[in-house]
Formats: C-alpha cells, structure tokens, sequence
C-alpha cells in the first residue's frame, strides 16, 4: 500500500473540503498563467514585427498609432505621405534601406499592402509556392490568409475599400494570387502583398473616374507623380548615428512624423503594464489564501485523524512516515490544483483567441511555455509550506497519550 | 510470560493497565527496567526501528475497533503489512478473514459494519502479520455479553492458530473464567 495511495484515499474522503482547496489554488493558477500566456505573446510578436525597423515615417498625428497601423496592422493609418517627399527622406545618407506602404484596403478584412521588394528583404520572406509578386495586380499572399480565406496560386479576388470590411469592392480590377508565403511567424502571415501600383490603380479610377486606366502603367506613374501618395514609410538605419539626428530632422524640417517602434512599444506596455500587475497581484493573493485554506484543512483534519496517525504508529509506521504521508496530501491537493489551473489558462486564453477579430494580434492557447513550469514549482511549493506544520505535529505527537484518551 | 501463554491483567480502571499495555508494546519509555521480546530489548532500538518491530511482532486489540475510514477492510488489512515492512499479500488478508467469518466484508468501508464485526477486523488486522504478542486493551467493554464471549473466543483462538503470546487487559468480569493464568494490578 504505496503513501500515495493512503494521502489520495484521504483526501478525497473528504470531497467538498478538497474541491474547494483545488478551486482556489487552480483560480490562481489560471489567472497566472493567463497573464503569463498573454503578456508573453505580445511582447514575442511585437519583438518579432519590429526586429528589423528602426523607424516610420508616416502623417502626423498619433505616433503609437502610427505604428499599430504600419508594423502591426491594428490601427487605423494616420493619413498618407506625399510621395515626392517620401522619396528625398528615402535617399537621405542616414538610410540603409526605406520601404514604402500603401495601406487603406482589405479583403475580408485581410489588409492588402501596397510595398515594393524592399519589404521581402526587410522582413525575410520565404516562398512556399508560387513567386513574388511583380506586376501592379499580381498578390502575394502570407500563409493563414491562403488557409483561412482558401486561396491558391491562380485564384483572383476583388479587393475592398477599408480595412475591416468588404463594403465598396474594387470591382473593375481584380487581383491574383501568385504566390503563397511560407508561414514567417510575423504579422505577413495575415497578409495581402501587392505592388504600390495596384492600391494606386484602385483609388485612381475613382477620383479620375477612369481617365488614366488606358495609358500606359509606366506613363500612368509619370504622369501623377505630383499627387501620388504613400502611407509610410519603413526605415532602417545605416549607422547608430542616425537614432539621434533622423528622426529630429523629419519632425523639425518636413511635414511627416517619425516614430520609433522600440519607444512606442515601450510606451505601450508601459500604459498596459498597470493593469497587468494588478491581475498579478490578485492572483498572488488568491494564491496566498489557497495556501492558507489547504494549511487550515490539513491542520482541522489532523485534529480529528490524530488517533488515526496513532494505529498507523501502531502499525508500525515511523514518525517520518506519518510527516511524509502529511507533506503528500499537500502536495497532491496543490499539484492538481495548480495543473487544472495552467490547463484552464490556456483554454481561457484560446477562447480570448477565437473571439479576437485582430488576426494580428490574435492569441493562442496552445503554446506553452517554460515559465510555466515554475508555475508548478510555485505550486508544489506552496503545498510543501501549507502542510509543513501539521506535518511536524503528525510527526511529533504522543501516541501514547492519544490512544489512552479513548 | 513463555511463547504461547495465554494471559490475563485484571485491574480496576486507573490501576495503570493501559500504561502496562503501553509499555509492553513500545508505545512509551518505562522510566526504570526493560522489555525483551524474542531477546530484543525494545527501548534500546531507534524510532523507525521500534515502530517496525512492534508492525511486525505485536498485534494490537483497542477498546473500541478503529479502523482507517477513507480504506476498505482490505486496505486496512494491507495497511498494516506495508506500514511493517512487510510485502503485501492478499492470500494471507483472505486467509485470516475467512478465519474471522468476514470474508465477505472485504471489500466494505468502515462505516458500513456493525461495532461486532468492526471488533473481529482489529483482530485480523493485528494478527495478520503472525505477531509473537497479541495484546487486547479492553476488547470486551463495549460489546454486549454474547459479542463479548465470541470476541475472546475468537482471540483466543487466533493466538493459537498464530502462535502467539495473548494478553488480554481488562477490568471485565465477564473475561475472568476463561484464562488461568492471571496477573492482578491493585
């Protein structure tokens, strides 16, 4: 008859007393892992969306917006560049390497970039089918959108104005899928790659009401360079330099705003953060009356089993075995508590996941991570810390005493 | 006491029988003297080393029958080969309860058998492990004059059967006629 056994038996002869004791510590456990879960994934896409961008340039206004919109594809862009200014900042000596954006479309609520190669280098994209896109029209597309909106290598579609829903759909030119991404794990994988001149060729025909759709694309380009427009602009530095006098330059002598990622990330979590530790600190404490609420359970029942304790040691137990089959209990009750805590996590998570609209910055609950092993320990911890003190009494108590009394 | 007496200690309540029993069975340290069993001194063993020894070469009889309730009776029984470091056998545990008329209980908790049958589960769980010493504190006075006849028949012949040495503490005197060798504390 394994200790296992015994403490398992017991605990359970008790059932409301141990559900309890299991839902507390399993709560706290979740909210954790929750925080956790969460906090880690966002800062883990925000790292990987702007590893290699060390500034935007777009239209003034919000400069957290600014970002959202150009590197993480949540926000509303906060207006377009022109695009002859653009061009200068792009030649400036500072710049090693300046991609352009077009956003303001979407199919399905799937965004469409206008950009042009740069941006392949910039973020690393790999095949998986099909090529790059070249031609104004022709679409790339990253790998959950062909998943999810079921496109393949040939397929054509129209594309919406906005970028959330399909209402005013770009019904006069259609694109098509040339290739499909391989999936990057960045936020290319929810999108749509086009040349600029496919978003350009869209809102033409409206403002132009089909005037230039005949010409010539390259003429076409020539011919409305002056009023041609850009969202923003992606740049990467070519020297540390250029952290300090770049972005000054374009706020002080153009009528753009640069804004850095790594500030309004920063910035971000910062306004997030509060929230975040408040949570924390209300799981520890959820946790913390958990551990008294197991350590009152096994110090009341200790109470009522001390006589028990005593034929055990009548048995033949040791004191050391009554102290182990205590410590078992407490583990056993905070070991289920904790796992059922850091599974419900992670099903709480994905739920916030299937609800999320965002498909940027969607969460998944089925990633784990290492920190939640230290969840456990924590966990196991706390059971050891509960049951400690009764423990010494089981192990201290005068069996003599307590089996003359009856 | 020679190996397979079968012996009485008779004594009003408060005359220390318990605190003999104690003694005898290695629950607490005489101040003065010595116990020997099969030529071990008790006293002079560790801890872990006495409760193993007395898991093994003592069973113990309560007043009333205590049992581990969250265990089956067959759980108990194997309780009580672990917790002496023995290996476990259910051949044995079936043995000794078809010997008792309970084999048909072993798989019942506790709370679902009568104080009688509780009693004659305390007697297989202390003579499940062949002890040398059988003690019973009292196993008589809560049980009515026929349960009580059957509860020192049955150990009286479960020390026979088991070869063990009986001592049967009781201020009962109902008990008295059925030994002959009797020790009295006053």
């Amino acid at each position: 008859m394994s200790p296992f056994k015994i403490s398992w038996k017991n605990i359970w002869s008790k059932p409301l007393n141990t559900a309890l004791n299991i839902l507390l510590i399993a709560f706290g456990t979740a909210i954790l892992t929750v925080l956790l879960l969460a906090s880690t994934q966002i800062e883990d896409k925000l790292d990987k969306n702007s590893k290699d961008i060390d500034l935007v340039v777009g239209a003034k206004g919000s400069p957290l917006q600014l970002i959202l919109s150009s590197i993480y594809y949540i926000d509303f862009p906060t207006g377009n560049i022109p695009m002859n200014e653009a061009r200068k900042l792009m030649k400036n000596p500072f710049v090693k390497r300046a991609v352009p954006l077009a956003l303001g479309d979407n199919y399905n609520g799937v965004r469409i970039v206008g950009t042009d190669s740069n941006y392949i280098s910039l973020y690393g994209l790999k095949l998986q089918s099909g090529k790059f896109w070249e031609a104004d029209l022709e679409a790339t597309i990253g790998a959950n959108v062909a998943k999810e909106q079921n496109l393949k290598v040939g397929d054509t579609f129209f594309g919406g104005h906005g970028l959330t829903e399909m209402k005013d759909e770009h019904k006069d030119h259609a694109y098509e899928v040339v290739g499909i991404l391989a999936p990057q794990q960045n936020v290319t994988d929810n999108l749509i790659l086009t040349a600029i001149g496919s978003i350009w060729k869209m809102h033409e025909e409206h403002v132009d009401d089909g005037e230039s759709h005949q010409d010539h694309e390259g003429e076409a380009e020539h011919a409305h360079d002056e009023d041609r427009e850009f969202t923003s602009i992606l740049i990467q530095y070519r020297s540390p330099m250029a952290v300090a006098m770049f972005p000054m330059m374009v706020n002080q002598t153009t009528n753009m705003q640069a804004a850095s990622p790594a500030q309004e990330s920063t910035r971000l979590f910062s306004l997030i953060g509060v929230g975040v530790d408040t949570l924390q600190w209300f799981a520890v404490l959820i946790m913390f009356i958990a551990a008294i609420s197991v350590f009152v359970n096994l110090y009341n029942s200790l109470k009522e089993r001390s006589y028990d304790l005593a034929i055990m040691r009548t048995l033949g137990a040791s004191k050391g075995k009554l102290f182990s089959l205590i410590i078992l209990e407490g583990l056993i009750l905070t070991f289920i508590g904790t796992l059922i805590g850091i599974a419900f996590g992670h099903g709480i998570l994905h739920l916030i996941g299937n609800y999320q609209e965002s498909s940027q910055a969607k969460m998944n609950g089925l990633l784990f991570i290492r920190e939640e092993f230290y969840l456990l320990a924590a966990g196991l911890l706390i059971g050891i810390i509960a049951a400690v003190i009764p423990a010494i009494q089981a192990y201290r108590s005068n069996i003599s005493k307590i089996l003359a009394k009856n | 006491m020679n190996n397979g007496e079968q012996w009485l200690l008779l004594g009003q309540s408060g005359s220390g029988k318990t605190t003999l029993l104690h003694i005898l069975t290695g629950l607490l340290e005489p101040t003065s003297g010595e116990i020997k069993i099969n030529d071990t001194n008790l006293y002079s063993l560790s801890s872990k080393k006495l409760d193993e020894f007395r898991g093994q070469h003592i069973g113990i009889v309560f007043q009333k029958p205590h049992l581990i309730k969250s265990l089956n009776i067959t759980e108990n029984l194997f309780l009580a080969q672990s917790f002496a470091g023995l290996p476990t056998d259910k051949n044995r545990i079936e043995e000794v309860l078809a010997s008792l008329a309970m084999a048909h209980k072993k798989n019942a908790y506790p709370q679902e058998l009568s104080q009688g049958q509780l009693q004659r589960v305390t007697i297989a769980r202390a003579v499940i492990n062949k002890p040398t010493l059988l003690i019973a504190d009292e196993p008589t006075s809560s049980l009515d004059d026929k349960n009580a006849e059957a509860v020192l028949a049955l150990l009286k012949e479960q020390s026979e059967l088991n070869k063990a040495t009986l001592v049967v503490a009781t201020h009962d005197k109902r008990v008295k006629d059925a030994f002959n060798l009797t020790y009295s504390l006053s």
